[in-house]
């Protein structure tokens, strides 16, 4: 798996290529984490999903710690990309309480830049 | 296909968690399972597995067995660790409990929701083992028998 991470702004946005799992969600935590510790002005977090076939429940923790995180500068947390059977995860899991899901990256900039 | 079998085992890392979803998926689709239905196979095995490495054996490593049967047109996992066992079978039941606030509490809750059957059974300081079922929706009656 490979991360790949851009900033937009207050908004950070994180690329997961791969399946994210329990060998693959430290790799997360670590990159995210290394990322809002440097830049203090990072508030939200943006998930593009477009090269994520897989996510379980070792994945949905590595997220829902960040979002714990940046919670805490009253960021918010949004997804893209979504396929079907993830977004099913993030239903049946509770996550899309705390989560938004757009259908573009303007979409999901402009939502999370509004507050 | 009447029936099938195969028995893999492998050390507790967390990179044999992909290994074992890729090894049940291609098994399963020997069954007339849906791509959905093939992705919450994936789901609840990744769950089963991981728990083992996390849960079963901490800190430490061990083995896992991994063993799947296609019989009457049903698949069957089981899935054995030699860790340290569960003290609190209700406990570790309860949705969202989990031992690790970096985890949800959901890996038992996804393998209910996602297989037809699901049995836990451990022995503290001996082990855990986990049993799911699943049976393809279409070409199934509503009873559970076959067309």
């Amino acid at each position: 798996m490979n991360i790949e991470i851009n900033r937009s702004g207050s908004v950070l946005i994180v690329r997961i290529q791969g399946e994210l799992d329990l060998s693959t969600a430290p790799l997360f935590r670590e990159k995210v984490e290394a990322e809002l510790e440097q830049f203090e002005g990072v508030k939200h977090l943006l998930l593009d999903l477009e090269e994520t076939p897989f996510i379980d429940s070792s994945g949905l923790g590595v997220i829902l710690g960040r979002f714990k995180h940046i919670s805490q500068r009253g960021g918010r947390l949004s997804a893209i990309n979504v396929s079907d059977h993830v977004r099913r995860i993030f239903e049946l899991s509770g996550l899309l309480k705390i989560m938004s899901i757009q259908s573009t990256l303007e979409d999901a900039l402009n939502s999370l830049k509004e507050r | 296909m009447d029936s099938n079998y195969l028995k893999v085992e492998f050390p507790s890392l967390p990179e044999n968690v992909s290994l074992s979803r890729v090894i049940v998926a291609s098994f399963a689709a020997q069954l007339d399972f849906t791509l959905n239905e093939l992705e919450e196979i994936r789901v609840a095995t990744s769950e089963a597995v991981s728990n083992c490495v996390i849960h079963g054996y901490r800190e430490s490593q061990g083995r896992i067995l991994l063993e799947l049967t296609i019989k009457d047109g049903e698949l069957e996992i089981v899935i054995t660790d030699y860790g340290c066992g569960i003290q609190d079978l209700d406990l570790a039941k309860t949705p969202t409990y989990s031992t690790d606030p970096e985890r949800m509490g959901l890996g038992l809750v996804f393998m209910e929701s996602f297989m037809n059957y699901l049995t836990l059974e451990s022995e503290v300081g001996k082990g855990t083992r986990v049993t799911m079922r699943k049976r393809p929706e279409r070409g199934t009656n509503h009873d559970g028998s076959k067309q």
